[in-house]
């Protein structure tokens, strides 16, 4: 397990600390309204009467919203509930001009599961899910447009969300990390949800307390609002954590409130106590009587489920031969694990991953490019990786051709032909260059016989020069041996 | 169940709600009777009895994902008290 100990003069603590993720369902339309659920429109034009809560409007739930709850309520190793119930949770604000919003309370749609995450120590751990419900979004503020006004778009309010809740299981800001990162992988596989943290489609809030180290007690806990990338949620809990040590060694108390991350600092920023405000007063939704799900809708969404990062994973292990960590790099993006594939079916999987994870990934990043756009197909890799295996170029010619690769998007059959770059394997030709090498260096010949035997690399370097890098370095080594 | 003048204050506050000091002792009379009289219900034994959530004994018609609504902006804002760039404008709300 990896440790994570707040030490101080006066003593150790430990953190406890839990999520809930927002994350916006992908479908076409919003869940209770026929409206687009799309990002980036011209504010309010996505916007229906339902949404606008217009009187006598009612919603009507999408059925793919249901479905996507399901499918990740799967991939999160979860209870599907075959009855679930819509509450109305109350709050005055101006984003929601229903003054509620439709959610699911004391019977969410997915219960209990588990997701396991792997750290840094090569050691893994479980994070428990506590539940999955499905809402509605809310609207988007927009307070700098003018000093006294705020301005209000509701694009977004209506949008399907998945509300995923964990057991509070982390004990340092590198497990929520390490969760976080998988959960959008889970996400990113199963199509439920794009995982874009900058984008606001998937958001994080932490509830975090501290305690003395190998106590069991709960103390009261702060929740940090919204924090929008991995990076940000690690600092936001350490700060935290940080903040409420010094409060408690300095003999105070931490009272229940709600903070915001400032990322300008690093640090949480108060936001507000909690008294009122979360006095929500659910209620069963009256419009909407509850969701049963059939056994036989499950399972067949059960039966389509991708394969999953884990169980790819696994597999890259057990049947391709490759590294835990290797396997787990190239599982953790869907399109990376299926790039890697197509490369690899049929060849040495081993070698494609060292391709991939070497020259490959440091072009991408060079030229600033997703794998999708990346100039070398999957295929055009796994054949220039064959042209090595087959003795065709040496590892070091695959190198320049990789590069030509990048740049012309060429077959590398096709450029090692036209360039000339096959690798000599002719016996009598590397002979005539290691005739002339040693006819032109009598002095490194002498030495050599007469016991620096060390000079030998020196020819190989100096024939497969003279050969332009074409020349099997295997065989050179052979014939200069029996040469001199 | 009876409720206390700072129970009535805290759902007048909850509901947006003004109540006159005046009329808060008033208003707390009639929560109380209506409190009373809904009260005869706990008369019926149901400890096995699941909680209702409609008298309809209908199920959740699901809608297909089809884009059907929006782009409906002028009538959206119609009603709107104050209007800018196609966005609602509301007084200062930062939390």
């Amino acid at each position: 397990m990896s440790e994570y100990v707040i030490e101080t003069e006066k003593g150790k603590w430990e953190i406890v600390c839990g999520l809930e993720i927002h994350c916006q369902i992908i479908s076409k339309s919003k869940i209770f309204s026929g409206a687009p659920a799309e990002f980036g429109d011209d504010a309010n034009e996505n916007v229906s009467f339902v949404d606008a809560a217009m009187p006598g409007m009612l919603p009507t739930l999408n059925e793919e919203c249901v479905h996507q709850a399901i499918k990740t309520g799967l991939g999160l190793n979860a209870v599907i509930n075959k009855y679930s119930v819509f509450s109305r949770k109350n709050y005055f604000y101006a984003d929601s001009p229903q003054g509620y919003q439709i959610t699911q309370f004391e019977h969410p749609i997915v219960g209990e599961g588990k997701i396991t995450v792997d750290l840094s120590d090569g050691s893994s751990k479980d994070i428990r899910i506590e539940r999955l419900h499905i809402e509605q979004d809310a609207a988007k503020s927009i307070h700098d447009l003018n000093p006294t006004k705020s301005y209000i778009d509701f694009n977004r309010c209506g949008v399907g969300l998945m509300e995923i809740v964990t057991k509070p299981d982390f004990r340092s800001p590198e497990e929520v990390g390490a969760f976080l990162r998988k959960l959008r992988s889970i996400l990113r596989y199963l199509g439920t949800c794009d995982g874009n943290m900058d984008e606001g489609s998937m958001r994080c809030d932490a509830s975090i307390s501290v305690r003395p180290l190998g106590s069991t007690e709960l103390r009261q806990r702060a929740e940090v609002k919204n924090v929008n990338s991995v990076k940000f949620a690690m600092q936001a809990i350490d700060s935290e954590a940080h903040r409420q040590v010094e409060i408690y060694e300095s003999g105070g108390n931490i009272l229940q409130q709600t903070c915001r991350f400032d990322p300008t600092t690093g640090g949480t920023k108060f936001l507000r106590f909690k008294e009122f405000s979360d006095d929500y007063r659910y209620f069963p939704e009256p419009d909407l009587p509850p969701l049963i799900l059939s056994d036989e809708l499950i399972n067949k969404i059960k039966d389509e489920l991708v394969e999953l990062p884990d169980a790819k994973k696994s597999r890259f292990v057990n049947q391709l031969g490759l590294t835990p960590y290797d396997a787990a790099v190239i599982c953790e993006n869907k399109e990376v694990a299926d790039f890697f594939e197509t490369a690899a079916h049929g060849r040495d999987a081993k070698k494609v991953a060292n391709w991939l994870m070497g020259d490959f990934f440091a072009m991408l990043k060079k030229k600033n490019l997703e794998i999708a756009q990346s100039p070398v197909s999957a295929e055009n890799l796994g054949k220039l990786v064959d042209l090595i295996t087959h003795d065709v170029i040496s590892g070091k010619i695959a190198k320049d051709v990789f590069e030509i690769m990048a740049e012309t998007s060429e077959n590398p059959e096709k450029i090692v032909e036209e360039k000339g770059l096959k690798q000599v394997t002719d016996t009598s030709a590397i002979e005539a260059i290691i005739d002339s090498v040693i006819a032109s260096n009598p002095d490194n010949v002498a030495s050599y016989r007469a016991g620096k035997v060390n000079l030998l690399g020196w020819f190989v370097g100096q024939v497969i020069k003279r050969s332009q890098g074409k020349a099997n370095p295997a065989l050179v080594n052979k014939l200069l041996k029996e040469k001199l | 169940m009876a409720v206390d003048n700072d129970t009535v204050e805290k759902i007048a506050l909850l509901a947006k709600l003004k109540v006159n000091p005046e009329k808060l002792n008033d208003t707390k009379l009639e929560f109380n009777k209506i409190l009373n009289w809904v009260e005869e219900l706990s008369e019926v034994n149901t400890d096995n009895v699941l909680p209702l959530a409609s008298v309809n004994d209908e199920t959740l018609t699901l809608r297909q994902d089809v884009v059907s609504d929006g782009h409906i902006r002028d009538n959206i804002l119609k009603n709107a008290p104050a209007q800018e760039f196609g966005y609602f404008v509301v007084p200062k709300v930062v939390e």
